[in-house]
This record gives C-alpha cells, structure tokens and sequence, in this order.
C-alpha cells in the first residue's frame, strides 16, 4: 500500500497489524452504517419521496458516477495499460447494448468485458 | 398470498422464512452481484490490501460503492475526514432506501431494536429483491426471510472477495483489467436501472462529467465536489423542469 502515514494509526515507524483494521471501522464501516441506523430511526417520520431525500439521492448518485468515471480515465495497474479509447469505447458500447436489450444489467457488463478483452487482445495486443 | 394473516402460524414458521430467504442466492440479482465482486477483489489487491483485509471491507461496510470509494480515497491520499465524509456522501442512498422498506419489514410483534442490527443487510441487491419479495410473506416472517437472504448474500460475496482477491494475482494483465473493469462498468448499468426519477439520470449525468473536471482542479476532494455540486445542480435541474412541464 502508498504511504498512509497521514491517517491515524499509521503514524509509527512500523503500523501494528490492526492499523488497517480500525482505518476500515472508523472510516468505512461506520460512515456507510449511520445511514442505516437513520433510516430505522426515521422510517414512518417522513416520506422516501420528499423533497430532502430526492436530493441527498442525487448528491449519493453524482459521487458514485464520478467515481465511475475516474475509475474509467484514470485506473491504475493492468487496466492503466490499456489505451483509454479501447475502455471508453468498451463502456460505451456495453451501455449501449445494456439499453437496448431493454435494461439488461448482465447484458450491458459482459458485452463491455468482451468488447475490453477483444479489443486488448487483437487490436493493441 | 394476503399480507397480513393471522400471525399464529407465522411465529413457527421463522426457520422456514430464513431457509426461502437462504435461497434466494439462486437468483439473477444475487448472480449479478456476485459478479461485480469478483471485480472488487481485484481492485482491493491493485490498490495493495490483503485478502483478510478485503474480505473484511466486504463484510462490515457491505455496501459496494461505500467500499470502492473508501479504497479510492485511500489509494488518491486523503486524509482522514476526506476519507470519512466522502465513503458517508456515497452511502447516503442508504437512508432513503431504509426509510422505503422499513414499514413493510417491521413487525409490531418485534421490539423495535432488532431492526438497527438487522439494517446492516440492506445494500442495493437485497433492497431490490426484498421491495419486490416481502409483500408477498407472510409480515411475521419478513424479517426472517431478509435476514435469510442478507446473510446468504454477504458469506457467498466475502468469499468472492477471497478468490477474487487469490485468482487476480494468478491471472495474465489483460483478464486482471477485464476484471478490475467490472466494477465501473457494474455500477452504471446498475444505477442506471435503479433511476426512479429525473433527478437520479440527471445525477449520473452530472456526476460522469464533473468527476474529470474536479480531477484535474482538487484531485483530493474530486468526488466530494462532483457528488455535492453535480448532485445539487441535477436536482436544481429536475425542480426546473418539473415546472416547466
């Protein structure tokens, strides 16, 4: 892993072992938990459909898509040593067929896969 | 099948809701998910975590893209409340998901804390299959027949996030990137489908748009600005519309 002497628990020369452990609780799992618990808090309180939560559906939406996109432009490792025109051309034609199959989910993801590896192995390879 | 029967038989029948529940692993959405973890091991390896540590990321935050922002963040250097607020930012879907499928989960024969324990199973797979499903169960053997198929769904998936994790160093470059691109590729189709309103494609939109844009001016808190301002403006646009039409 890069250097995470930044975070808490990786401050010492040497991080005990449970460092990435108690990085994943308190950074992962909690903040992704709190939603949970609000919700059976909150369930009878107020609509899934109100105004508040149509946005914060939005702004979760908007940040999982840019994370898509990076994911996509900017990889790293094996997927980094494919030219970008091949992995957008792959996540373009894999959507496409997912629309036009009538939403497909399984569809629009091995058509891009074929399309990645195919691609890789004949054209660039 | 009424959805409100006399309970009397129902409170038997919990080992009997577990089990149907436990079954429903055979099923398309659960193949799907499956899948898209294969992809997740992957990239937990690329980013340098061990296969402990990422079985671990699967079981706990179980909720997929929490988990790959968590690993992004980590790997772009955040810091520590970089790294909270932007895993919290994408999970916060999870609060109107719960707020949606809480009234027809909930028991009033059940006290109302094992509701917070059992919230853990929500994410996006189990959210769909149960609004679609638990109608049709009997309301005293719902919250068996989540927990049944949530418990199925996260053991089957921590251990793809094993092998996954195995299998990615064994395999050549080009399958390890097939790999590795399962988990984009995976989510749009997936939010895509899951799109209730205009609000939600205008957000996918936006979000595809602005993650490069904020990449290149604040590549720390990239996501953070694309999420806030790509979803403020889609839902800014979609109130517009709404009064235009």
């Amino acid at each position: 892993m890069n250097d995470l002497a930044h975070l808490p628990f990786f401050g010492a020369a040497t991080a005990p072992v449970w460092a990435p452990y108690a990085l994943i609780v308190l950074a992962g799992v909690l903040p992704t938990a709190v939603w949970r618990w609000a919700g059976v808090a909150l369930a009878g309180r107020m609509s899934p459909d109100s105004e508040v939560l149509t946005w914060v559906r939005a702004v979760a939406t908007a940040l999982i898509a840019a994370v898509i996109a990076k994911l996509v432009l900017y990889p790293s490792g094996a997927l980094a040593d494919m030219p970008i025109t091949l992995r957008l051309g792959a996540a373009g034609i894999g959507f496409l067929a997912f629309v036009t199959t009538g939403k497909n989910v399984l569809v629009g993801v091995l058509i891009a896969e074929a399309v990645l590896i195919a691609g890789q192995v004949l054209v660039y390879g | 099948m009424p959805s409100d029967v006399d309970s009397t038989a129902d409170e038997q029948s919990n080992g009997y809701w577990f089990r149907r529940g436990l079954a429903g692993i055979i099923s398309a959405p659960a193949f799907i998910l499956m899948a898209s973890f294969v992809g997740f091991g992957g990239l937990a390896r690329e980013a340098g975590w061990s296969a402990g540590e990422a079985a671990f990321i699967t079981g706990f935050i179980w909720a997929l893209p929490s988990q790959v922002v968590f690993i992004g963040s980590v790997a772009a250097g955040a810091s520590f409340g970089a790294i909270i607020i932007a895993v919290a930012l994408s999970a916060v879907r999870l609060l109107p998901m719960t707020v949606a499928l809480m009234p027809i989960l909930r028991d009033p024969k059940r006290p109302g804390w094992v509701y917070y324990p059992a919230s853990h199973f929500i994410a996006i797979t189990a959210w769909v299959v149960s609004m679609m499903r638990l109608p049709d169960v009997p309301r005293g053997g719902r919250l068996a027949f989540f927990l049944g198929f949530g418990m199925s769904l996260t053991v089957c998936n921590v251990a793809v996030t094993l092998l996954s994790h195995q299998l990615a160093g064994t395999v050549s470059p080009v399958i390890a990137a097939a790999l590795v691109f399962l988990t984009p590729m995976y989510f749009l189709v997936a939010l895509w489908s899951a799109a209730r309103m205009r609000a939600d494609y205008l957000a996918l939109i936006t979000g595809l748009v602005l993650g490069p844009v904020f990449h290149h001016v604040d590549p720390e808190f990239d996501i953070l600005w694309a999420g806030i301002l790509g979803g403020t403006l889609a839902f800014g646009l979609h109130k517009i519309m709404e009064r235009w039409s």
